[in-house]
């Protein structure tokens, strides 16, 4: 079988459905109106329609050559999910849910978020279709990512600060779930990566393949022949598996998937989840994840919010024990390095986040030689994290660097 | 017949139901939580749900999320909730379940634990985060060791999965009595009432009722149609707040529910 056709519960020994109960007739309904909605020509054009009026798609890709030099001399070329409306790639993601959940009759979206991305995304959705909106973060990511919390607030979304554990994404989802399950009734889960139970990994991943599928023909056009490489940052792995999925079965083309290695995937402080974690069972899915020997998740770190999760989706799991993926770690300072790099070299600000896969694609760049072309996914835009950066490279107080 | 199953049907031949305690191990210290598992054993708790602190414990409000993590960042381990299941076991004759989430067993190896478990004299598990389909290892490892296993059943659930809960259950089913997370409600979910008559309809023998009770009159209304009642957060924050006596007191003033009134 392709590995494309792959469409859970289960991905290897990945994957599943490791919740209460309660949730199970949700996910089932969830399930089924996906099943259908996929087959539906409405909901396709219905969702089509929103890319192209509302989202901006296709997005465009930019070849990078200033910044490239860095890199090797590898042709570089950027797929630009930060022109998206929001600011990244979490959009495709939420106009779908948003769309089956009007379908399911419910009037009430719930949604946990990390960098805020996915909550502006939410809270935008929600905004568009007339639904009451409630955003889960860590309280951590609220000051962190202030300005994703004020503009889920102007949206209209009440936001709440998550106080417990870590107070980052895996706790702004455990409470998350806690809400869907006392308001399951009213309420749909719009869930922001490739992660959770069935069939979350399978239903985001099938919102985001649109972003490699687009990506194909354009390098195609530009290039005449497939990438050599395509690289994505992993949080939960949403944006990874969106630019990933049409060049599965492709078996030229290497995929690369960076994770956040915070102060370094040696130390204690990291993200790195596929590099340093095992498998194990969190928020509802087998997969790989940051324990400790008993079980009991470790907390991560991570510089960028929405990479900062001890967790990773099934597929990524999947395709890092098959060999078809490779996972590798990329520091808190090597991601700044790149995010600075390619906003002078090319004028483009990148999330953080995404600063992992542009200096993840630097080194590889360096392996592959100036033969090669590398396709990366720019997730989002910096915007965002413009406190953090102005922190990081002390831009921002009077001493302020100018070089 | 198991410990748990048969600890409810003697209550269940003197004409009343069973009142079910949760507490968590190591809270507020791991010797603590033995004491306060013996005392409320000792003052009309029938069967002892105690629950293995976890990290992303997502069915549980507040009051139990307070309490297990201050017992993790005590240093629990989870080879003290064994130690505290021995502790218990040889102090008071009545069964001790574990309520845990699923990853700290499949890390401490399905089988490992069950054997320790029995070793230990647990009773059985109750998994709330573990559905049937989903729980093969778990369901060979109780049949060899003769483990109890309670899954969970909702009032959202359809007649197959009540079906499937009951036919992969040992010892009782829980009801789930309202569709959200533990800590005390004022009232206890018309939603119970029925989802046990449905689990009846499918063969259920045992079935008791869990979240949101926390009087002896909730208890009551619940033993009139189910035949234990569990309550957990009003008991941890009786120990959170006044200590072995109070959350002793709490147990003795719950079990007056399962009793006719006088
Ligand atoms: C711009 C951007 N990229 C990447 C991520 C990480 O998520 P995922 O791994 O699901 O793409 C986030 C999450 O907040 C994000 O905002």
């Amino acid at each position: 079988m392709a590995l494309r056709d792959e469409t859970g519960p289960y991905f290897g020994e990945f994957g599943g459905r490791f919740v209460p109960e309660s949730l199970i007739a949700a996910l089932d309904e969830l399930s089924e109106a996906w099943e259908l909605a996929k087959l539906d020509p409405a909901f396709s054009a219905e969702l089509t329609e929103l890319h192209k009026t509302y989202t901006g798609r296709p997005s465009l890709i930019t070849e990078v050559p200033r910044f490239a030099a860095h890199g090797g001399g590898a042709r570089m070329i950027l797929k630009r999910e930060d022109l998206n409306h929001t600011g990244s790639h979490k959009i495709n993601n939420v106009l779908g849910q948003a769309l089956l959940t009007k379908r399911i009759g419910k009037t009430r979206v719930i949604a946990e978020t990390g960098a805020g991305q996915h909550g502006v995304a939410t809270a935008t959705a929600a905004a568009l279709f007339g639904l009451d909106c409630v955003i889960y973060m860590g309280e951590v990511d609220t000051e962190r990512q202030a300005l994703n919390v004020a503009r889920m607030r102007l949206l209209g979304a009440e936001v709440v600060a998550v106080k417990t554990g870590s107070r980052t994404l895996k706790d702004a989802i455990n409470d998350a779930m806690r809400d869907w399950v006392t308001n399951v009734d009213s309420t749909n889960y719009i869930f922001g990566t490739v992660a959770g139970p069935h069939p979350f990994p399978a239903m985001v991943r099938d919102l985001q393949k649109i972003i490699g599928e687009e990506a194909r023909e354009q390098v195609l056009a530009l290039t005449g022949k497939l990438p050599d490489a395509v690289a994505a940052c992993v949080g939960g792995g949403s944006n990874a598996i969106g630019i990933f999925h049409a060049f599965l079965d492709d078996a030229d083309v290497a995929l690369y998937g960076f994770e956040a290695a915070g102060e370094g995937a040696e130390t204690l402080r990291h993200a790195a989840t596929i590099t340093k974690g095992r498998p194990g069972v969190l928020h509802g899915a087998r997969s790989y994840l940051l324990q400790d020997e008993d079980g009991q998740t470790i907390e991560s770190h991570s510089i960028s919010a929405g990479l900062d999760y001890p967790g990773v989706g099934p597929e990524h799991a999947w395709l890092a024990d098959l060999g078809r993926a490779t996972y590798r770690p990329v520091t808190d300072a090597a991601a700044m390095s790149a995010l600075r790099l390619l906003s002078r070299t090319e004028g483009i600000i990148p999330a953080i986040e995404s600063a992992h896969a542009l200096a993840g694609a630097l080194e590889l760049g360096k392996e592959l030689g100036k033969d090669a072309t590398i396709l990366i996914n720019l997730s989002g835009r910096g915007d965002k994290d413009m406190e953090t950066a102005g922190r990081y490279f002390d831009l921002i107080d009077s001493g302020a660097e100018q070089s | 017949m198991t410990s748990v199953a048969s600890a409810l049907q003697l209550r269940r031949d003197n004409g009343t139901g069973s009142l079910i305690g949760y507490l968590p191990a190591g809270f507020p210290t791991l010797d603590e939580s033995v004491d306060a598992a013996v005392a409320i054993a000792e003052n009309g708790v029938n069967v002892i749900e105690l629950g293995l602190p976890y990290s992303d414990p997502v069915m549980d409000g507040p009051v139990i999320q307070q309490a297990t993590q201050k017992a993790l960042a005590n240093g629990f381990r989870l080879k003290h909730g064994f130690d505290a299941v021995r502790a218990i076991t040889a102090q008071v004759d009545v069964p001790v379940l574990l309520m845990t989430y699923w990853n700290p067993v499949v890390q401490y190896g399905v089988d490992r634990f069950a054997d320790d478990l029995a070793a230990a004299g647990g009773a059985g598990l109750i998994t709330p985060d573990l559905i049937p389909d989903e729980a093969e290892p778990w369901l060979n490892a109780s049949e060899r060791t003769g483990l109890d296993r309670v899954f969970l059943a909702a009032p959202s659930s359809t007649r197959a999965r009540l079906q499937q809960a009951v036919d992969s259950s040992r010892g009782f089913v829980y009801a789930v009595s309202t569709m959200g997370i533990t800590g005390a409600r004022t009232d206890v979910d018309s939603a119970a009432k029925s989802l046990v008559a449905r689990l009846r309809e499918v063969g259920a023998q045992n079935a008791c009722v869990g979240l949101g009770i926390s009087t002896a009159d909730q208890v009551r209304e619940v033993l009139e149609y189910a035949d234990g009642a569990i309550v957990g957060s009003a008991l941890v924050k009786a120990l959170a707040t006044g200590g072995i006596d109070s959350v002793a007191s709490v147990a003795r003033e719950l079990s007056r529910g399962t009793r006719a009134p006088n």
